[in-house]
């Protein structure tokens, strides 16, 4: 129980979160991260970024248009953190933003590699896939079930895994 | 206004949008953007089955998989209300390898002859939509992001690990692209 715990430690998208003591769950409290989604949604579409064609595009080197997109968000992720962290801004609800370092974990590069041959399966990760399945090609509810399913084959054996 | 919408928008102008999801996450409630972590919360709240790393409160989580479906939602909208009416402009070159692939419809954002549910019960469509599908799921969980959570959250903030994924997300997307896709 005691390595399961230490794993646990390394998944950072869920570890960063801090405990929403402050937050309630309300209805209204949930509804601003439905409208950020959308946002993101339309974002991602509009972009063209969930097209199959624009990620060949991107591995076969024919097109800048993934790197300007992908380049762009990070020169502007990065500006931004660094004004959060020089200003000691905090959150709508008064919080100080933490943002918590990832460790590294030899699943980042074996992970990685195995998420980047499915990206250039599908042409899609996993925003884009709840994406396309609202711009109606269905048949990615199917690619989002198997992600799913990948998902949870990774739970099942991860013990097993090298980390 | 709204033709300017519907055109498709230039990388920089989106590039900027996303990259404002990284502060206004921050800033709306200490969130940090990470889509991938959402399919956790499904098998934690469908299929948890005992397995140690599905046993947590998601409900904790519960924003995330509220703006998973605010992406869904938000793809319906792009592509019905502000729809692009012209097919989407590919590189030539890439579209001229595409079709000695056999690729033949280049109309939509995806190519509806692997990407259907016909396309689905041959050898190919299964190996584009099931197989990507369940390597994108076990890949970024054993990565412990996406593009969004380490390409982008995590390279905001500069951290090594994020870059090594990244790295590696390119790397894997290189091989299949030149020595898989042209033998499917």
């Amino acid at each position: 129980m005691k390595e399961v715990k230490d794993i646990d430690t390394l998944d950072f998208e869920t570890r960063n979160q801090p405990e929403e003591k402050a937050e309630k769950q309300t209805l209204a409290s949930q509804l601003k991260y439905l409208l950020l989604g959308i946002g993101f949604g339309i974002v991602l579409v509009k972009a063209e970024v969930i097209s199959w064609f624009r990620i060949q595009e991107m591995f076969r080197l024919e097109s800048f248009h993934m790197y300007g997109v992908i380049g762009t968000a990070v020169v502007v992720g990065i500006i931004s953190v660094q004004i959060i962290k020089r200003f000691n801004m905090k959150s709508l609800s008064g919080e100080p933003i933490k943002l918590e370092a990832k460790p590294f974990s030899k699943g980042q590069i074996y992970g990685g590699l195995l998420f980047g041959f499915g990206w250039a399966l599908t042409g899609a990760c996993p925003g884009p896939i709840y994406a396309q399945i609202g711009t109606g090609v269905s048949v990615f509810i199917i690619t989002l079930l198997s992600a799913v399913a990948g998902t949870w084959f990774y739970g099942l054996i991860r013990e097993k895994l090298p980390h | 206004m709204l033709d300017l919408l519907k055109q498709p928008w230039h990388w920089s102008v989106a590039g900027v949008i996303i990259g404002l999801f990284v502060p206004l996450l921050l800033i709306t409630g200490n969130k940090a953007l990470g889509i991938s972590s959402s399919m956790r919360h499904i098998c934690a709240a469908i299929l948890p089955a005992k397995i140690p790393y599905f046993k947590y409160n998601w409900k904790k989580q519960s924003w995330n998989l509220i703006f998973v479906s605010g992406v869904l939602i938000g793809g319906w909208i792009a592509s019905h209300l502000l729809a692009n009416p012209e097919p989407i402009k590919i590189a030539d070159t890439t579209k001229t390898y595409l079709q000695t692939l056999g690729i033949q419809e280049f109309g939509a954002l995806v190519p509806t002859d692997l990407f259907s549910w016909e396309g689905l019960f041959t050898l190919r469509g299964f190996i584009f939509i099931v197989v990507g599908g369940f390597l994108v799921g076990f890949g970024t969980r054993y990565a412990g992001g996406c593009t969004s959570g380490h390409s982008i959250m995590g390279l905001s903030n500069l951290q090594l690990p994020s870059l090594i994924a990244t790295i590696c997300f390119m790397v894997g997307g290189f091989i299949v692209t030149w020595l898989v896709i042209p033998y499917l």
